[in-house]
């Protein structure tokens, strides 16, 4: 069964309890140990795979060198019988049948260590995909009951601290009333700021005599001056 | 990195994209973090350390406050939500409808500030994008 389903499983059937959980600790204990046990498998496969790598390449070097020794024997069976001398002809081909036993027997092993290698770089990669399965289903479990202890502890923790957990509309209507406050005061702060802006580029206008001029006494006796005359 | 280094951390920016933070550990069996915005006190954030992640969840509202009759229609909506919210997923723990967050174990403290000021952004707009829903 998957990891998923079987958490389902055990949620659906009672789990729901807070503090429950899900898998216990046994079940993880053994899951770990699956882990450690394919990761030493995946070294050992890997330990291997260098060795027999390593008596691949010899094999393959032994088959090249009796190729070139053979390649060399037939020329100087060539020779041999350039020089007309049959007999010692003869005795190079024993000898190159000799080297061509030897050469298939050798092909033999090689191809033997090359079999070898394609199946344990295959166990490496199996193996390394299924530590990964391993290792995501482990994630879950803990993941699982890592959630479940947490949301235990802040239950428990508004429980204890008596602090009554808010609906969420009314959670919902004070974030929104504290943020229309928060608008407003800023609006209001805003509003001031222009206002006292405009006062002070009036003071100044007025200091420098530039603008509407204020009214005093003696601006009222002149006005009253000129109509008169 | 563990809640108590997250905590002392996240404690160190005095502001982070125009928010304050505050972190206050919760005592348990697991170590988690609550972690508040200000302005937003009442939807507190809960962040927990796994081997693999950092998990940001925040709680919704329980089931008993769904309208009757309206639960496979919100949450039918909820699914419809979760790909077009950033960072954040519906969920549900026990009677609780949650969203959540998961983080990468080895994410920066500015990451995981952002995750969470999202977290908390996310929260206020889905209940009130699922208010029509909700007693």
């Amino acid at each position: 069964m998957s990891i998923l389903k079987k958490i389902m499983t055990a949620v659906r059937g009672g789990a729901r309890e807070m503090g429950e959980l899900v898998v216990d600790a046994n079940g993880t204990r053994i899951f770990e140990q699956e882990i450690k046990d394919a990761q030493t498998h995946l070294q050992k496969a890997k330990h291997d795979l260098t060795d027999v790598m390593a008596k691949q390449m010899q094999a393959s070097r032994q088959v090249k060198t009796l190729q070139s020794d053979i390649t060399e024997h037939e020329g100087y069976v060539a020779q041999a019988l350039d020089k007309g001398d049959e007999n010692l002809a003869l005795e190079i081909a024993e000898k190159i049948s000799q080297l061509e036993v030897d050469l298939a027997e050798q092909q033999q092993v090689h191809d033997t260590f090359a079999n070898h290698v394609v199946r344990l770089k295959d166990l490496v990669k199996k193996t390394e995909r299924q530590i990964k399965d391993y290792e995501r289903q482990l994630s879950m479990v803990k993941t699982t009951e890592s959630v479940q202890k947490a949301s235990a502890a802040i239950t428990d923790n508004f429980s204890s601290s008596n602090s009554k957990i808010l609906s969420a509309k009314d959670s919902l209507d004070r974030i929104k009333k504290r943020q229309q406050d928060n608008f407003d005061r800023l609006a209001a702060a805003e509003e001031l700021e222009s206002e006292n802006s405009d006062k002070s580029l009036s003071d100044k206008m007025k200091a420098a005599g530039i603008g509407e001029e204020t009214t005093n006494a003696s601006s009222v006796l002149d006005r009253i001056k000129a109509k008169r005359s | 990195m563990n809640t108590r280094d997250l905590a002392l951390r996240i404690s160190d920016f005095s502001s982070f994209e125009g928010y304050q933070f505050d972190c206050q550990p919760i005592p348990g069996d697991t170590e988690v973090l609550q972690i508040t915005l200000t302005d937003y006190e009442e939807l507190p954030a809960f962040v927990s350390v796994t081997d693999t992640q950092i998990l940001c969840i925040t709680y919704l509202f329980t089931q008993d406050e769904v309208r009757n009759g309206s639960k496979a229609e919100m949450m039918e909506e909820m699914l419809e939500l979760n790909i077009p919210m950033p960072l954040s997923s519906f969920a549900k723990l026990a009677d609780r409808y949650v969203i959540f967050g998961a983080l990468a174990i080895n994410s920066s403290i500015e990451d995981i500030c952002h995750e969470i000021i999202t977290l908390t952004e996310n929260a206020v707009e889905s209940i009130d994008a699922l208010e029509e829903f909700l007693i």
